[in-house]
């Protein structure tokens, strides 16, 4: 069994051999080290590789690995151990509680203050970021959206009155019949399909499959380059339902048939 | 003994600094405010501006420099928000002049466009803001699409966003009929004929919503509470998740 300072001359070797910086390679050599001490000054507790302790974090069992096995394997093992340190870590608690009531007295009551995730400790590598304060970089430009729609809306609304027809008659069916703007899509998708198919079974797949998305789309990638085919079919899509919506306004007079609006006039309200 | 006088434009001169260095002014406005005497535009007081304030339940300190491009969010997803506090606003307004009963209902509408001070200009915001929302919505919605914001660790948001979207079109929607004129009636009529041929559980789910088998009375009724109360109510906790899974999610996403 290497001692720690072993370890720590191993892992700083096969680090600055993957090439990575000296402050990262030094700063992994000497957690492993650390860990390595951990190891060999408990030697009462079983071996890890057969039976881990439930108690136990994946953190000090990768380093113990690493203290038997070739740092080759060890590397990796690690770096399993940094993503699933925060959950065991929040589990220690209690575990160590639990040990202590077999019998003993219980010696303190540990309460969770915090969890440091690993990388807070360990990420020397992450790239620092360029950040601008909110105040008043965005908050400034927030504020001007907020005055320009305001102006705009305000400038429509006096121009513009909401309409108001006559007091609504059951008995008399203003024709033509059309839902609100947002529906018009769908009450055109009527025109050609079975209501179970247009009225039902369109709108609840799109709304299922809205919440699928993010689970569907499995490419990682942002970039607009990596996602052609996601892109093509999201406009494909929004251009199919903004045509359908403008006809179902605009090119659809009485009986819902279809007109010119030129010719026609236009029969459609908002 | 001799009290001095101050003259009016001694005291416009004075009152400003003896008012922001007040004991209440300062209980107001935390350090670092803008509002307080001697905001001095340092590094410190700009990180003070939005951690010492209500602000910072809604923005971070620092935000990514991509960020703030209007060409990467156009705004849109603030705009939502702040078309959604407009509509609540105006909404309020309106609820003052407006009875959700069948007898009443047409001549409030009516005195609303004629005789209250500023009702038809109200009931013009709350309408056009409605649809212009519903738009914002909308492109946000195709905004976060075309930056993959949707992708991980975000895909939870997005589904918050689905919801939102959902219940953004049943406010329009529900408000739609309120006017009680032949145009909501009618549109609401049509709006509501394609959810009664869900198969099942449809027409049930139709007469739940309009209190009967057509529209009438209790639909006013129904549609008046969730538009003004239920559906607001529903989507503040939405909105607020929302919000509170942008930042914990990394704040904005990209850049690309």
């Amino acid at each position: 069994m290497p001692t720690p300072d072993e370890v720590f001359d191993q892992v700083l070797a096969e680090e600055t051999a993957k090439g990575s910086s000296p402050a990262v390679a030094q700063a992994r050599a000497k957690a492993a080290r650390v860990r390595a001490q951990r190891g060999s000054a408990n030697p009462s507790k079983p071996d890890p590789s057969t039976a881990p302790a439930p108690k136990r974090d994946g953190a000090t069992a990768a380093a113990s690995g690493a203290t038997a096995a070739p740092a080759a394997e060890a590397k990796p093992a690690a770096g399993t151990a940094t993503k699933a340190a925060p959950k065991p870590a929040a589990k220690a608690a209690p575990a160590r509680k639990a040990a202590a009531g077999n019998g003993a007295v219980p010696e303190r009551v540990q309460r969770l203050l915090a969890v440091v995730k690993p990388e807070a400790i360990q990420k020397v590598e992450r790239q620092p970021m360029d950040r601008v304060n909110v105040w008043p970089h965005l908050m400034a430009g927030e504020f001007v959206a907020l005055l320009v729609v305001m102006a705009i809306l305000t400038f429509f609304s006096v121009m513009v009155d909401a309409p108001l027809r006559e007091l609504s008659n059951v008995n008399q069916t203003p024709n033509p019949s059309k839902a609100p703007w947002y529906f018009l899509g769908l009450q055109e998708l009527l025109r050609y399909w079975h209501p179970q198919v247009a009225g039902v079974t369109i709108p609840n797949v799109l709304i299922l499959t809205w919440f699928a998305l993010p689970f569907i789309d499995r490419n990682p990638s942002t970039r607009p380059d990596d996602r052609k085919l996601a892109i093509t079919l999201w406009s494909f899509y929004m251009l199919t339902f903004a045509v359908l919506t403008i006809i179902g306004m605009f090119f659809r007079g009485p009986g819902f048939n279809f007109i010119y609006p030129w010719e026609g006039g236009i029969f459609f309200e908002l | 003994m001799a009290t001095r006088r101050f003259s009016p434009r001694e005291i416009a001169r004075e009152l400003p600094g003896k008012l922001h260095g007040s004991q209440v002014w300062r209980s107001i406005f935390r350090p670092g405010s803008i509002f307080r005497r001697g905001y001095a535009d340092s590094p410190r007081n700009r990180a003070y501006v939005v951690m010492n304030s209500l602000l910072y339940h809604l923005h971070p300190v620092k935000v990514k420099r991509h960020g703030i491009k209007l060409s990467y969010t156009l705004c849109l997803g603030g705009l939502s928000f702040f078309l959604f506090i407009l509509l609540t606003i105006t909404g309020i307004y309106l609820m003052f002049f407006y009875r959700p009963s069948v007898e009443a209902v047409y001549t409030d509408m009516q005195n609303l466009h004629t005789t209250i001070s500023f009702g038809l200009l109200v009931r013009n915001l709350h309408r056009w803001g409605a649809h212009l929302m519903v738009i914002s919505v909308m492109l946000h919605m195709a905004r976060v699409f075309y930056t993959g914001s949707y992708k991980p660790p975000r895909e939870f948001n997005w589904i918050v966003g689905v919801v939102l979207f959902l219940l953004t079109i049943l406010l329009a929607f529900t408000g739609y009929l309120l006017p009680w004129d032949q145009l909501a009636v009618w549109a609401v009529t049509v709006g509501t004929e394609m959810g009664g041929s869900v198969p099942v559980v449809g027409n049930q789910v139709r007469f739940a919503l309009l209190g009967g088998p057509v529209i009438g009375p209790e639909t006013l009724l129904r549609w008046y509470t969730l538009h003004v109360l239920f559906l607001p109510f529903i989507i503040v906790i939405f909105i607020s998740i929302h919000f509170w899974r942008v930042r914990k999610d990394g704040g904005i996403s990209g850049p690309m």
